[in-house]
């Protein structure tokens, strides 16, 4: 009987012996937590600097600067004065408290970020006074410095990474705290310019001691250091473009047309992008987002503007192209819903309606290459032109994005049957006389300055481009991106191309420009183009290039609220080619005249940016007829 | 008695000496990757560090193994009471001369030697009890037997728990075992794990659910397991007066841990539960533990590579935590072994204890098994945070001389008492 109980006790002492081993495939197995708590090895992580940006001619544009960041681990604090400690950082007793408080949240045994951005004098004033605490250690970090105070919108800037972001990564990469590009080439080439983070693994005792690499260093990934961009930024004409540009809102983007390249890209009013990168970081951007000129849009790319008058170029193209119009076509007035203004009240050709700027002579040529077919119905001939007509403006780059490589790029707006049928709800229900607006390039037509200096690129090559783009080569020059060296043709014949750039250069010599920007010794072709606007005064807008053979920029130049195109905008154009083909000005006068005038629109002293904005008020950016 | 012993070699049972020497061997090697430190790199065997004196410790072993082997096997019993009046004796010079070694005053030194003969105890109390249970007079359902065993238990438990070594007291509890299997009532190792399995659910789940889970449990009884023409009025008060008596019990541990318990005690019971509350104290070492052994996974860190260990997060962990190493270095594969060969070890030493022709043999044998497998239990608990941290020894594995020795001795004692069976008549 009691030999029976040996049963028992057998059976206990197994399953005993069932339930550890069951618990230690559960904890060492199953469970990987107590692996990642491992805290013998300590992760370092090395943040390779970001790479630098050059101009086109070798000028270092953005660098770095070594900083050093402050770094607390709470359990480890020890602070025996804490007056002293307040007044040797600079920090008020609140500050302190709370910014223990957020690092204890994150962890007590981790270190997390106390101060930001520390410069090496700084740090020299407080480092032998820190030993006295426990607990603080600096960490070397760099930040985005600028040789000059430029090109802030087109270079973006980096700064924390957003939760938001933090959480939506795909492949885990960036972890909190980390710097990341926030706009403009920061954020385009952000995994060229970063580098690749090197992370080793380090053993350290129980008091934090380093005991040297871990397995020998065999799963360690070395640093590699952030790739420099070479830009085709000219950064002396840059800086040109923001002088003349201050006092006004607007933008100016120049390409060269045999590159695609972008010379200079300037979008006023700007900030000096050295804000951005200091420890006043929140302060200054808060600044920034609450003007009401919206210093942070990048105007050359994302403004939207009805491109005007300059548009009649591409219909005189189409219109030459399609053989509906031939340069000794003479049109009148009459019959022509426009009014004809000086010298053009009597017929007048091709050359001349480029020249003058005629409206009723491009109602006609539209009119001609909208009904280019053998439709009766006009409401179905239209619809036919139109769609004929919008597969060949596509090809200069209207109504989608070009693909230049910087982020928020607008696409614009072409008009297709689809979108008159919207309109108009239902289709036939509209034919020519309900969008002859396009034909002076008003209406239902949306650009951004990018495009339109594209334009001027096309014309310049008289009939193909380059998509434009502003980094020539990552790590070496002159080796773009291969989508940048894809030839897009635009299928209109070259020969009715000089015809229009005949037209063009008599805009400036003796045409819609005033005198005063036409340079000695550079034949520049151009087009000016004006837009009513219902707020304010009109925009100024003025395509053009130069020289006039084997042009080496081609320029566009929007001047918000500064009336007629040829006013503002093409003396404008005219100093900025001037200072790029001859690295000089002559016309001081002229330059000194623009660099004072101030087209600031009143709109914005008066009305502050608000949430949830009026739609009045966010259309002032848009030039209306 | 036959004088026509044969060899002891051929007698022995060479299993059970087979798992003792992996055992120590194992033992020695992560004693080694314990205090192994990659900066200066020590000798196995340079008696400078632990590692070199468990060797020696190891190598004394042979010896005392030697000495138990060749004394006659008569002699364990007849000086039984002597041995365990040394024991108590050397427990009472302790009081007396111990010094203090982090609270503990249970260790006597001379020179750079020491010696803790609480640990001693346990081979002079196996003996005892074996001798005192197996006269033909004694029956452990009476009474007056079973206070007198209870007495021969409570004497160095009392004299060990005054030198504040309570995890070494706590080891005698494992006698309950061997008072079971020897005849004493199944009620009193039943109430035993009740205690503790009440207890243990008090601490983990919400009050509510264990009364709803009593309550359940005696209408199971009462309706289900008692034949119909049991179910008497009487039997019913039976069954409410046992569950409310556990019902009580339930809601007195928040009592007993608040009030009754000692501070530290307390501390070890609340760190089981949630190893946060205390985590630079105890708390730590339960999870550093923890962190150790999970981090080794299926294969482990690989030998010596072990780095939690290594660079002293585990306290404790060459001695009373010395299955972290075995679990950060070797892996689930190595630290199942393990468990897997002490399993062995004690089952085997059951099963040769159930083997014997005199009772005194058996009764020893089974005490052997129940203090290693106590030991076991506790230990290898605690580090994979089972069981509360109560510092006893990981046999044979742990650094240490007191505890390698009076295992290897409680051990061979019983081999030696083995190889003579053959040779032995039938008294039980």
């Amino acid at each position: 009987m009691l030999e029976n109980r040996k049963y028992f006790i057998y059976g206990f002492f197994v399953l005993v012996g069932v339930v550890y081993v069951m618990r230690l495939f559960v904890l060492q197995v199953l469970d990987s937590t107590y692996e990642t708590a491992s805290n013998s090895i300590k992760t370092i992580i090395d943040i390779p600097v970001r790479g630098q940006v050059y101009d086109r001619n070798d000028k270092l544009i953005v660098y770095n600067t070594i900083v050093y960041d402050l770094y607390v681990t709470p359990k480890k604090v020890k602070i025996p004065d804490t007056l002293a400690f307040c007044s040797l950082l600079q920090i008020g007793r609140r500050d302190l408290d709370s910014l223990l408080k957020v690092a204890r949240n994150y962890s007590p045994v981790k270190p997390s970020l106390f101060l930001r951005r520390l410069s090496k004098e700084d740090l020299a004033k407080i480092q032998d006074a820190m030993v006295e605490y426990s607990g603080f250690e600096f960490v070397r970090n760099s930040v985005r410095s600028y040789e000059t105070p430029t090109l802030a919108n087109t270079l973006g800037y980096v700064s924390e990474i957003s939760k938001k972001r933090l959480e939506s990564q795909e492949t885990p990469y960036y972890r909190q705290g980390d710097l990341i590009g926030q706009s403009g080439l920061e954020k385009f080439y952000e995994e060229q310019l970063r580098g690749r983070r090197g992370v080793r693994y380090v053993m350290q005792d129980v008091n934090g001691i380093m005991k040297g690499a871990w397995k020998n260093g065999e799963m360690d990934t070395t640093a590699l250091a952030g790739q420099t961009l070479y830009t085709g930024i000219d950064i002396e004409l840059q800086q040109y473009g923001d002088s003349l540009m201050q006092h006004k809102v607007g933008s100016i983007v120049a390409i060269e047309p045999s590159t695609g390249q972008i010379l200079a890209m300037v979008s006023a009013p700007t900030y000096d992008p050295a804000l951005l990168a200091t420890r006043d970081y929140s302060k200054n951007y808060a600044k920034l987002v609450k003007d009401p000129y919206k210093p942070l849009l990048n105007r050359s790319i994302q403004a939207q503007y009805r491109p005007g008058s300059t548009f009649k170029l591409v219909q005189a193209l189409i219109g030459l192209q399609n053989q509906v119009i031939y340069p000794n076509s003479v049109f009148a007035a009459h019959g022509t819903p426009f009014k004809a203004h000086s010298p053009l009240f009597g017929p007048h050709s091709l050359h001349a309606a480029i020249q003058y700027s005629s409206n009723p002579y491009f109602y006609n040529v539209f009119r001609r290459i909208v009904y280019a077919n053998n439709e009766r119905n006009t409401f179905k001939a239209s619809a036919m032109g139109l769609t004929q007509w919008h597969e060949e403006v596509t090809k200069f780059g209207f109504g989608q994005k070009l693909g230049i490589d910087l982020p928020n790029e607008t696409a614009g707006l072409l008009p297709s049957v689809k979108t008159y049928n919207k309109m108009y709800g239902g289709e036939l229900r509209w034919k020519f006389s309900n969008i002859f607006s396009l034909s002076i390039g008003e209406g239902e037509l949306l650009i951004n300055p990018l495009k339109m200096a594209n334009l001027a690129a096309i014309i310049a090559n008289r009939g193909w481009y380059y998509t434009p783009h502003v980094v020539s080569g990552i790590n070496k020059k002159d080796s773009p991106h291969a989508d940048y060296k894809v030839r897009h043709e635009t299928g209109v014949s070259n020969k009715y191309y000089e015809m229009v750039i005949d037209g063009m250069e008599d805009v400036v010599t003796r045409g819609t420009v005033s005198r005063a920007a036409i340079i000695p010794g550079i034949a520049m072709c151009g087009k000016t183009g004006t837009s009513q606007n219902r707020v304010g005064k009109d925009h100024s807008i003025f395509l053009a290039f130069a020289p006039k053979y084997k042009p080496q920029i081609a320029i566009a130049v929007f001047v918000e609220n500064a009336n007629f195109g040829g006013f503002a905008a093409a003396p404008v154009a005219s100093l900025m080619i001037e200072k790029y083909l001859n690295r000089k000005v002559l016309r001081k006068g002229l330059e000194t005249e623009f660099k004072n005038r101030n087209y600031l629109p009143a709109i914005y002293r008066t009305a502050p940016v608000k949430k949830g904005i009026p739609k009045d008020s966010t259309r002032n950016l848009i030039v209306k007829k | 008695m036959a004088r026509n012993e044969a060899s002891i070699a051929q007698s022995i049972d060479w299993l059970t000496v087979f798992l003792y020497a992996a055992c120590v061997i194992v033992g020695l090697f992560n004693v080694y990757a314990s205090v192994y430190n990659p900066e200066e790199q020590t000798k196995l065997f340079d008696l400078s560090n632990r590692a070199g004196k468990q060797a020696m410790f190891a190598a004394t072993s042979v010896l005392l193994i030697t000495a138990i082997l060749v004394i006659d096997h008569k002699f364990w019993e007849a000086l039984a009471p002597i041995i365990y009046g040394v024991c108590i004796f050397m427990l009472l010079a302790t009081l007396v001369l111990a010094t203090d070694i982090k609270g503990s005053r249970s260790w006597i030194r001379y020179g750079s030697f020491q010696i803790q003969p609480a640990e001693f105890m346990k081979i002079g109390l196996a003996l005892m009890l074996a001798k005192f249970i197996s006269q033909p007079s004694v029956n452990l359902t009476k009474w007056r037997d079973q206070l007198s065993v209870a007495g021969l238990v409570l004497l160095p438990a009392v004299l060990i728990l005054a030198s504040k070594e309570t995890g070494l007291t706590l080891v005698f509890a494992a006698f309950v075992i061997v008072f079971y299997r020897e005849g004493l009532p199944g009620i009193y190792p039943a109430l035993l794990l009740t205690v503790i399995g009440l207890f243990l659910c008090a601490l983990f789940f919400s009050k509510l659910y264990i009364f709803a889970g009593l309550l359940l449990g005696a209408l199971l009884i009462y309706w289900v397991i008692i034949p119909r023409y049991d179910r008497t009025r009487k039997n019913a008060i039976n069954i409410s007066v046992i569950f409310g008596l556990m019902a009580f019990f339930v809601t007195s541990v928040d009592f007993i841990i608040k009030h009754v318990l000692q501070p530290h005690m307390r501390r070890r019971i609340q760190v089981l539960v949630d190893p946060k509350v205390d985590p630079t104290g105890i708390g730590w070492n339960v999870i550093q533990s923890k962190i150790a052994v999970g981090s080794g996974r299926l294969w482990g860190k690989g030998f010596l590579d072990g780095t939690q260990t290594k660079f002293d997060f585990v306290p404790e962990q060459d001695t009373d935590f010395i299955f972290c190493t075995i679990g950060e270095e070797h892996g689930f594969v190595g630290s199942a072994a393990v468990v897997l060969i002490f399993v062995g070890l004690i089952c085997r030493i059951v099963s040769l204890a159930e083997k014997q022709r005199t009772r005194f043999a058996r009764i020893y044998g089974y005490s052997v098994a129940s203090i290693l497998f106590f030991h076991f239990l506790v230990n290898i608990g605690m580090t994979i945070g089972l069981m509360p941290v109560i510092g006893i020894t990981l046999p044979f594995f742990s650094y240490g001389g007191s505890s390698l020795w009076t295992f290897t001795i409680l051990l061979f004692i019983f081999l030696k008492l083995d190889a003579q069976r053959p040779f032995t008549l039938s008294r039980a």
